[in-house]
């Protein structure tokens, strides 16, 4: 390799979040200069950038490696260090790559929804939200893990809040208020752990914190970091903000953060509860995470039965994502590799998944201006491709065998079967039976209920359809090739349990 | 060997009715293409699937696998003589059916006939996926896909009550299946990290004592398909198909893959020796036995045709069970062949019951009396099927039920041979009058006044042909006997 190619390939760490961080500026001052037509290019392209360095950073670390990056030359603990492994490396692709197929496919569904004068602003908030979540993945500091939550989350406030209706700006307060009590919450956790082992690096953390470990500050950290990044992941009961974020969003948006944006704050969990905490112990030798398993349960089926009930097609898929993550945490919960391997990759194919249903109905909306189910009636014939991508994602979100979404479920009931925790098991199938019903009554309001008199609908511009086919097809692919997800996901999972010091 | 040959005759068993599938509907423009495709793909199918018999009869197994997603996790096919059995019964059947569906579609002036031949063709595709299914896995995503593609046949006529018979078939037999067969499948998995079918049973070493049992329950009542007591409310829901499906789904495909898979299970995952061994998998005579009668009984206070024939179904779907319950292997062999038989005679009597409604326009078995003489050759052969049901020799029917009786008595199980014969006369019960008020009873005033003559042509040849086999399979049933036999290990 050419030396100034490895040396640009050396800072790939830094230049993972620089890159879409210091285009954000830039887009504004398109504003400024009035060449809106160009911000849609510039930021598809950066974020087309970001993916390869995002993919070129897993392919490095593939295989239990790990990158440390010191930022400005300031060796850690006193400087901020920048820590990649599998896991990180993974959620790092998710984003990149699914911020570069949103932009891709929202390009009309951004002209349509969004005033023209504001588009550079959008896509602006787009790249800013895109660097903080990147910036969470990638950093190794605990303080600089609350700036990148920070930047993403205030950009994520003004993206929902650019939906076209009136109920965008409420959902989007809603969001902003207990967003802020999650990242106050978080920050607070940040403080306590600092304040006992007067460090803010979390590989430096995890070792400091042996000698602290069975203080009551430490116990209130968990708690307190715990309860703030439910906050922002939507665990249930802390979930009310989410559907109305993502019903009242702009379809772009949805599909976006419904993929990406929860997951990286259940990686920030992961990282604290195995790789800090796990060192600690809490109550009668349990793991800090176990207690989650109630509520990702609870999180399972009340999301799911909530879902059977709406009649908007956004807001029950909202709703079923409170359900995804909790199959999520419950993977989490089982503290073992099976369950682990079964929350990561979960991570993975519910952003392929919901990303593909987020999208088809995108573009259903692009064409109807509404995704009440009383007005998609025989989409089947009318958008036949959009709604045969609908039935995939669908079919994966239920686990239907040798699509992504059975990945997932297979090795969650492994890692209970495992456990010899059998009623586990049984409730993960009753809860596929649930979301057989409302992934059902779609597919009847689709496929075999006549469309409405004179509804003359074509599908939505090529270049939308293209990306919804796109990321339907990678629901499939991703059940029957696991090579790239699984094997991160197991990889990751393995890191954590040893405490992340490979 | 992993991937997709299409020069792989396994292979090919499942893409000839699923290109098909697509070639039919891109001829929906004009029906006669469309028809022809049809029954073209049927043909192909039938003679691919028949190529294959002579092999496994010598003994071969070809097996082939598409894809391996996990550890242990692949899409696999393996040829052994039950799955050989029922698919040559289907592809065979598929063409006698495409047949009749042209005529039955065309006379009564159905709506939508293109998604109608789509779906038939899908649900063909995935059939012989479950006949060839060489692990559980396989088994289950092709079991979960006729489910699926069978719904829009079900629902065919679109109106209230067919949307909602539709939610009783899809939430039976999804309910059941996720909710048991998938546990169960899950739970072999886990016990023993694999799911493939193997000779002697691939549990037989790992499981003991009432697990054995549980693990049955859950199979049994996952494959609801089956439709053993209570699980079997899905059947006369279905009913409001049009006859062309009741006929090929509800005697053949469907009802079939069911009882197959029970089979299929009991032979290969549990293995008949540890199934005869374990105290805890007795119960399974009782729920069949129970089901034979009980759906006996029913059926015979049916008017309605169709319902009738419906719950005749049940009824002999159990002997299905019953047969494997007796755990013998003679009595197994029964099992496989009444697959054979039962297809045979209860497609015939679907045939004639939908030849009556398009020529006459009746649906109930009262309003039967002496259309004999207008409709002989319909009846004759609803004569036969019906012999067959009840076992009389002649038909098929004798064959299978000779084999059971053989077994119940090899094994000294004469509560088993008491229930057979029992449910014999029920049989006769629920069938002869039909006969007999179609041949020798004067015609109601009110039918008087409506004269009709025959169904159209191609329903009578389709009626006429399953007729036929019925019986052939009676004169000549031996590859059907050589298949059970090696499946059965005797």
């Amino acid at each position: 390799m050419n030396p100034l190619l490895a040396n640009i390939v050396g800072h790939f760490p830094i230049l993972q979040v620089v890159v879409p961080l210091v285009s954000a500026p830039l887009l504004s001052l398109l504003a400024f200069l009035r060449i809106r037509g160009l911000a849609w290019i510039v930021a598809t392209l950066v974020s087309l950038i970001t993916t390869v360095i995002a993919a070129s950073l897993l392919a490095s670390v593939w295989g239990g490696k790990v990158i440390s990056y010191e930022v400005g030359g300031w060796a850690a603990p006193w400087g901020i260090e920048y820590r990649i492994d599998t896991l990180g490396a993974l959620l790092l692709l998710i984003v990149a790559s699914i911020s570069t197929v949103t932009l891709v496919y929202g390009r009309s569904s951004v002209l349509q929804e969004i005033p023209e004068d504001r588009h550079p602003l959008f896509y602006t908030a787009w790249m800013l939200c895109v660097a903080g979540l990147l910036g969470m993945a990638v950093t190794g500091d605990a303080f600089n893990v609350f700036v990148f939550l920070e930047i993403s989350s205030l950009s994520s406030y003004v993206l929902i809040a650019a939906g076209k209706r009136r109920e965008s700006l409420t959902a989007a307060y809603r969001y902003l208020i207990l967003g802020t009590i999650g990242a106050t919450f978080f920050l607070i956790g940040v403080g306590l752990v600092y304040m006992m082992t007067g460090t803010l690096n979390i590989a430096d953390m995890a070792e400091k914190i042996v000698a602290v470990r069975d203080t009551r500050a430490i116990k209130a950290a968990a708690a307190f970091l715990t309860v703030g990044l439910a906050l922002k992941f939507a665990l249930f009961p802390l979930h009310l903000w989410l559907p109305g974020a993502y019903t009242f969003a702009p379809s772009t948006v949805s599909a976006f953060l419904a993929a990406t944006a929860t997951k990286v704050s259940i990686y920030v969990l992961l990282r604290f509860d195995f790789i800090i905490f796990g060192q600690a112990t809490p109550v009668a030798g349990l793991h800090f995470s176990q207690f989650l398993m109630p509520l990702s349960l609870a999180a399972i089926f009340a999301g799911s039965i909530a879902a059977v009930f709406q009649t908007n097609l956004k807001r029950l898929l909202a709703y079923s994502s409170v359900a995804q993550i909790g199959y999520i945490v419950l993977g989490i919960s089982f503290a073992n590799e099976d369950g682990l391997t079964g929350g990561i990759v979960h991570m993975f194919n519910h952003a392929a998944t919901k990303g593909a249903l987020f999208m088809a109905v995108g573009a259903m909306v692009y064409r109807l201006g509404s995704a009440e189910l009383h007005d998609l009636r025989g989409l089947g014939r009318r958008m036949p491709l959009t709604a045969f991508s609908f039935f995939l994602g669908g079919i994966s979100l239920i686990g239907v065998p040798f699509t992504a979404g059975f990945i997932s479920k297979w090795y969650l009931i492994s890692a209970a079967l495992d456990d010899g925790n059998w009623p586990i098991a049984v409730l993960l199938l009753l809860s596929s039976l649930i979301a057989v019903i409302y992934i059902w009554r779609v597919i009847e309001v689709f496929y075999f209920t006549p469309p409405p008199d004179g509804a003359k609908t074509r599908e939505a511009p090529a270049v939308m359809l293209a990306m919804v086919v796109l990321m339907a097809a990678a629901t499939v692919y991703f059940g029957l090739d696991t090579r790239l997800s699984v094997g991160a996901a197991n990889e990751a999972a393995r890191i954590l349990l040893s405490g992340g010091l490979l | 060997m992993t991937g997709i040959f299409l020069t792989d005759p396994i292979t090919l068993s499942v893409a000839i009715p699923a290109l098909g599938a697509l070639l039919i509907a891109l001829g929906s423009r004009s029906p006669n293409l469309r028809e022809t495709m049809t029954l073209l793909t049927a043909t192909a199918l039938a003679v691919n699937v028949y190529a294959l018999l002579p092999d496994v009869l010598a003994g071969g197994r070809p097996a082939t696998a598409w894809f391996s997603i996990l550890p242990g996790i692949e899409m696999a096919f393996r040829i052994e003589p039950l799955g050989m059995l029922f698919a040559a019964v289907a592809s065979l059947l598929w063409i006698v059916n495409s047949v009749y569906s042209i005529g039955y579609m065309r006379g009564n002036r159905e709506h939508k006939q293109t998604r109608f031949y789509v779906c038939f063709a899908l649900a063909i595709a995935a059939t012989m996926g479950i006949a060839f299914a060489g692990n559980l896995l396989t088994l289950f995503f092709f079991y979960e896909a006729l489910t699926l593609v069978t719904y829009p046949l079900v629902t065919h006529k679109g109106n209230d009550e067919a949307r909602k018979a539709g939610r009783v078939y899809l939430g039976i037999l999804i309910g059941t299946s996720i909710g048991f067969q998938l546990l169960a499948i899950l739970w072999v998995y886990a016990s023993t990290g694999s799911g493939t079918f193997s000779d002697g049973g691939l549990i037989a070493n790992s499981f003991t004592g009432a697990p054995v049992g549980l693990l049955l329950i859950l199979f049994i009542y996952g494959i609801g398909k089956a439709a053993v007591m209570p699980v079997h409310r899905w059947l006369p829901a279905a009913m409001v198909a049009p006859t062309p499906v009741s006929a090929l789904l509800h005697a053949v495909a469907v009802v079939k893959a069911g009882v197959f898979s029970v089979i299929k299970v009991a032979v290969y995952v549990f293995g008949l020796d540890l199934l005869a061994r374990e105290a805890s998998a007795d119960w399974l005579f009782y729920a069949a036995a129970f089901t034979v009668i009980a759906a006996s009984i029913v059926a015979l206070r049916q008017d309605n045709l169709k319902r009738r024939l419906a719950y005749s179904t049940i009824s002999q779907l159990s002997y299905v069970v019953l047969a494997v319950s007796i755990y013998n292997p003679i009595a197994l062999a029964g099992a496989a062949i009444h697959i054979a038989a039962h297809a045979f005679g209860k497609i015939t009597l679907f045939f004639a019951a939908g030849s009556i409604y398009t020529a006459g326009h009746k649906t109930e078995i009262s309003q039967l009396d002496g259309i004999g003489k207008r409709m002989p050759i319909t009846m004759i052969a609803f004569a036969i099927g019906s012999f067959s049901m009840i076992g009389l020799p002649l038909t098929a029917g004798f064959v299978s039920k000779w084999y059971m009786l053989s077994g119940a008595y090899a094994a000294q199980h004469y509560l088993a041979i008491a229930v057979i014969v029992v449910s014999t006369l029920l049989n006769a019960a629920y069938f002869l009058p039909v006969i007999h008020a179609a041949f020798f009873r004067k015609e109601s005033a009110e039918s008087a006044a409506h004269p009709h003559g025959e169904a159209p042509l191609p329903i009578l040849l389709a009626l006429v042909t399953t007729a036929s086999l019925t019986v052939a399979l009676f004169l000549y049933p031996d590859p059907a006997i050589a298949l059970a036999k090696m499946l059965a290990g005797i």
